[in-house]
């Protein structure tokens, strides 16, 4: 019908790749365990979960521009949700995930509220602040464990399918995550993300134009915030344990190092970072102890000679 | 209110304000001129007190340890500065906060693959491990005095060189207005370094003298570079002014909260409900008073930047 | 008169410390007109300006559009009212393509929250609006071009398409010649005249008398933040103040 482009679309892939990758990675659980490597349903689980953590943020600093070194506090307040819920009797995935959710959005409504008044550096560490008030305020509360966390006796109740089978979280990981990339999809080719990659390019003409811009960052900043709290929740039930450390400023960063790995402002570009990241973790820390210091050199060659990620890598291969 | 707990702990305020000082100063002057941000800086405090503690341990002199640890973290911070970090001055924050993050990473694992993971020990001067008595019935750790003594030494440096020498004028210069700066000619290249260079000796100053104090461990930058960058924040980018004045605030009421803070809440509420949201209003305090500042002088209290 | 008044200053007064850069500044534009707003430099017409638009909030005196008291609102909301300037230094998408520009501008004009769900290259009403801005402003060819790569003057004229996408009932151009050759304020004069054929009132901020005496109907002359004449340009060019404040300036001082 229109043969229309636009820098400010974000074109999924292609109906026959899309469906065929999703399938695979449907079956992945089967054909792992048939080659003995069960333990990497695992592993596949928590990438999964960790690229649903990278999108979120990958919407309000790739798209918005908003570059907010406290996300990861938003998973932690999804995780202790499930977490405390679970603690106080209520096991029921079906109540718990979208009560972090909403316990996520809710903080970064508030959060939002008062840091999108601030731009550049200040916003950065205004929104570091708030992280680290979370963090020390889970520290301080021994009645949830403390420093040493929140174990959960089990993993959420979700009508009949057993989470407890590493396969079966790992499908509803999938489809979760399946979900949330739809969504954001949708979010960002809709007038309302052309509006917020709009703001991110230049503010100012957004705002002459009569378009609100604190209204675009604000809503965007509480959606981002919500779906990491899915992502905690999810998280939680992976781990068996909700610490304090989730929301260190150090998994803030974790998560901005994975969106830029993976390309900023690009569709994809959380989940390749959370991939990619997390794979090479497991096989570096396999390799050597000192995995850390390759995974150092990794980031910092990427962010002098790759700055658009992968995903910009992939793109210029493509056109040339 | 016991007034002697009171003078400790505002001594203690006083002390540990200094030395955040120390690393507050240095991150301004690079976040001010350079307009970088420096995640790694801490990790220069951190290489500091392993050479401090290297040396102490090979040699036996403190102050030995210290002139090794400031000239040796000067050079490695001017060697980063010319191989690595100039090459971030163009860029945006977000490649900046991800480059020295990746820094961070790299250096705590250096430290690891050299001196392991255990601690280090650095000892007290025997000399200075006594308690001195300041007035009658407050004593005083000698080592505490001397840690004072030497913030305030270096602040009063820090002024005279920073207002008075024609090095201070051009980093004022460059702090305000970078292209100005350059249009006077002052070489910008090399002020860059040298002021990567100072701060890094000041960042090593700070990780000696409170090695004995806190722990020599890898990691231990991380926890102390939050609140240099809360210091800064609240005390305005590019001001030296600021930093003190930001780093005695966020001392004080870091160090002071942590004890009155319970012992005040003890007599308000139950002893539960002390013991738990003492320690956590403590920690979050600064942050409060960060984000306060910030309301009503969103550019921090002395801000450098026209 | 008032009646005809679409835009009316009164009083207005704003402060930065002890300076009063809009010192008790009164003026009105009249629906249809253009009107141009000149004054020597430190005048305090980007000052003015600011205040007009809603970029900055006065300390006292009123701003009246259209019948309503804009004197407490933001930009955006007078941008709804009708309210819409351009900027001095260019502020467009220099990333996008010019077509690109003006839809996004269109789409950030409309009233209400922007849609989460309907696909925005297939809005085919912000597309033909945006193609209508296009043809009005004669970038028609560069319509795939990258903004940041057309010449300067082409760029202003995007600016001024970026400012008419937001459906303007009196468009506030702050020194639309600017940094422009010949050719290039020839074909802004033309396109600004062309908008005034059209109907659109303007209210026009310039240095370049010239333009300014073709294209105005009355003058505004802005001298220490007061406005100490208002009338048409000959009316202007007769006036002993205007030229008292302008001498030593002998561009301007030909003109006159």
């Amino acid at each position: 019908m229109t043969t229309r482009t636009s820098l400010l679309h974000h074109r999924g892939q292609r109906r026959w790749i899309f469906w065929p990758l999703l399938a695979l990675l449907a079956a992945l659980p089967p054909l792992l365990t048939a080659i003995g490597l069960e333990f990497y349903v695992g592993v596949a689980s928590r990438v999964l979960i960790f690229a649903i953590a990278a999108s979120s943020l990958n919407l309000i600093l790739g798209f918005g521009g908003l570059v907010s070194f406290g996300h990861a506090a938003f998973v932690g307040l999804g995780a202790y949700t499930v977490g405390i819920l679970m603690d106080a009797g209520v096991a029921s995935a079906f109540v718990a995930w979208p009560a972090a959710m909403l316990v996520s959005g809710l903080a970064a409504a508030l959060i939002g509220a008062v840091s999108l008044r601030t731009r550049g550096v200040y916003f950065i560490m205004i929104t570091l602040a708030f992280a680290q008030m979370f963090y020390y305020l889970m520290v301080s509360l021994k009645a949830y464990g403390g420093e040493d966390g929140l174990p959960l006796p089990a993993r959420s109740a979700l009508a009949g399918f057993d989470l407890k089978d590493d396969a079966n979280f790992y499908w509803v990981a999938l489809a979760l995550f399946a979900a949330v990339m739809l969504g954001l999809q949708r979010l960002v080719n809709s007038p309302f993300g052309w509006l917020l990659q709009g703001a991110k390019e230049n503010e100012t003409r957004i705002g002459a134009t009569g378009g609100r811009v604190f209204a675009l960052q604000w809503q965007a900043f509480v959606l981002a915030g919500a779906i990491a709290g899915l992502a905690g929740a999810l998280l939680a039930n992976l781990n068996g344990l909700v610490t304090p450390h989730l929301m260190h400023w150090s998994q803030s960063g974790q998560l901005m190092v994975m969106v830029i790995i993976g390309g900023a402002g690009a569709l994809w570009g959380g989940t390749l970072g959370a991939a990619v990241l997390l794979l090479l973790e497991e096989l570096l820390s396999g390799y050597t102890l000192h995995w850390q210091m390759a995974l150092g050199l990794v980031l910092l060659a990427v962010v002098l000679f790759a700055p658009r990620g992968l995903a910009g890598l992939w793109r210029r291969a493509r056109h040339g | 209110m016991d007034w002697i707990l009171v003078a400790e702990q505002a001594l203690n305020g006083l002390q540990f304000g200094l030395m955040l000082f120390l690393l507050a100063a240095g991150l301004t002057l690079v976040f001010g001129i350079m307009d970088m941000i420096n995640l790694a800086h801490g990790s220069l405090y951190m290489v500091g007190a392993y050479l401090a503690a290297a040396v102490a341990a090979a040699t036996g002199s403190f102050l030995l340890a210290i002139v090794a640890a400031l000239a040796g973290t000067a050079a490695f911070g001017m060697l980063l500065e010319t191989v690595l970090l100039r090459r971030l001055y163009q860029r945006d924050h977000l490649s900046q906060v991800l480059a020295t993050f990746a820094l961070i990473l790299i250096l705590n694992e250096g430290v690891r693959m050299i001196w392991g993971a255990q601690p280090v020990m650095l000892n007290t001067p025997a000399v200075l491990s006594g308690p001195v008595e300041l007035l009658p019935g407050l004593m005083y750790p000698a080592y505490r005095l001397l840690i004072i003594a030497v913030g305030l030494a270096v602040a009063g440096l820090l002024y005279l060189l920073v207002t008075r020498t024609r090095w201070g004028m051009w980093v004022r210069a460059g702090a305000s207005n970078r292209a100005m700066a350059t249009a006077m000619g002052v070489n910008i290249r090399w002020l860059f370094t040298a002021v990567f260079g100072f701060g890094a000796a000041l960042c090593a100053l700070a990780g000696s003298l409170l090695g004995p104090l806190l722990a020599v461990q890898v990691g231990m930058g991380e926890s102390i570079l939050i609140l240099a960058f809360v210091v800064i924040v609240i005390g305005g980018i590019g001001s030296i002014r600021g930093a003190l004045v930001g780093a005695l605030l966020v001392g004080l009421v870091d160090t002071c909260s942590r004890t009155l803070l319970p012992a005040l809440l003890r007599q308000l509420a139950s002893p539960e409900v002390a013991s738990n949201l003492g320690p956590a209003l403590a920690s979050i305090l600064i942050y409060v008073l960060m984000a306060a500042v910030l309301f009503w002088k969103p550019q921090g209290l002395f801000p450098a930047r026209g | 008169m008032a009646e005809q008044a679409l835009l009316s200053v009164q009083h207005l007064v704003k402060r930065f410390g002890a300076l009063a850069a809009t010192d008790d500044a009164s003026f009105e534009v009249r629906a249809g007109e253009v009107h141009a707003l000149i004054g020597p430099n430190g005048a305090g017409k980007t000052t003015l300006i600011h205040q007009i638009s809603g970029a900055m909030l006065s300390d006292a005196g009123t701003v009246h559009f259209g019948g309503q008291d804009l004197t407490r609102l933001g930009m955006a909301q007078r941008v709804q009212a009708g309210l819409v300037r351009s900027y001095q230094i260019t502020s467009i998408f220099k990333r996008f393509s010019v077509l690109d520009n003006l839809v996004l501008a269109v789409q950030a004009r409309r009233p209400g929250l922007p849609s989460w769900w309907r696909a925005a290259l297939r809005d085919e009403a912000a597309y033909a609006q945006a193609q209508g801005l296009l043809a009005r402003i004669g970038l028609g060819a560069q319509a795939d071009r990258v903004a940041g790569g057309l010449a300067h003057g082409e760029q202003r004229q995007l600016e001024v398409g970026l400012a008419l996408a937001a459906k303007p009932r009196l468009l506030l151009l702050d020194e639309p010649m600017a940094g422009m050759g010949p050719d290039e304020s020839e074909r802004m004069v033309a396109l600004l005249q062309q908008l005034k054929a059209e109907g659109l009132t303007l209210l026009l901020v310039e240095h370049d008398m010239d333009a300014v005496f073709r294209l105005a109907d009355r003058i505004s002359t802005l001298v220490f933040g007061r406005v100490i004449a208002s009338g048409t340009p000959d009316e202007i060019r007769a006036h002993p103040e205007v030229k008292k404040a302008y001498l030593g300036d002998e561009e301007t001082e030909a003109a006159l």
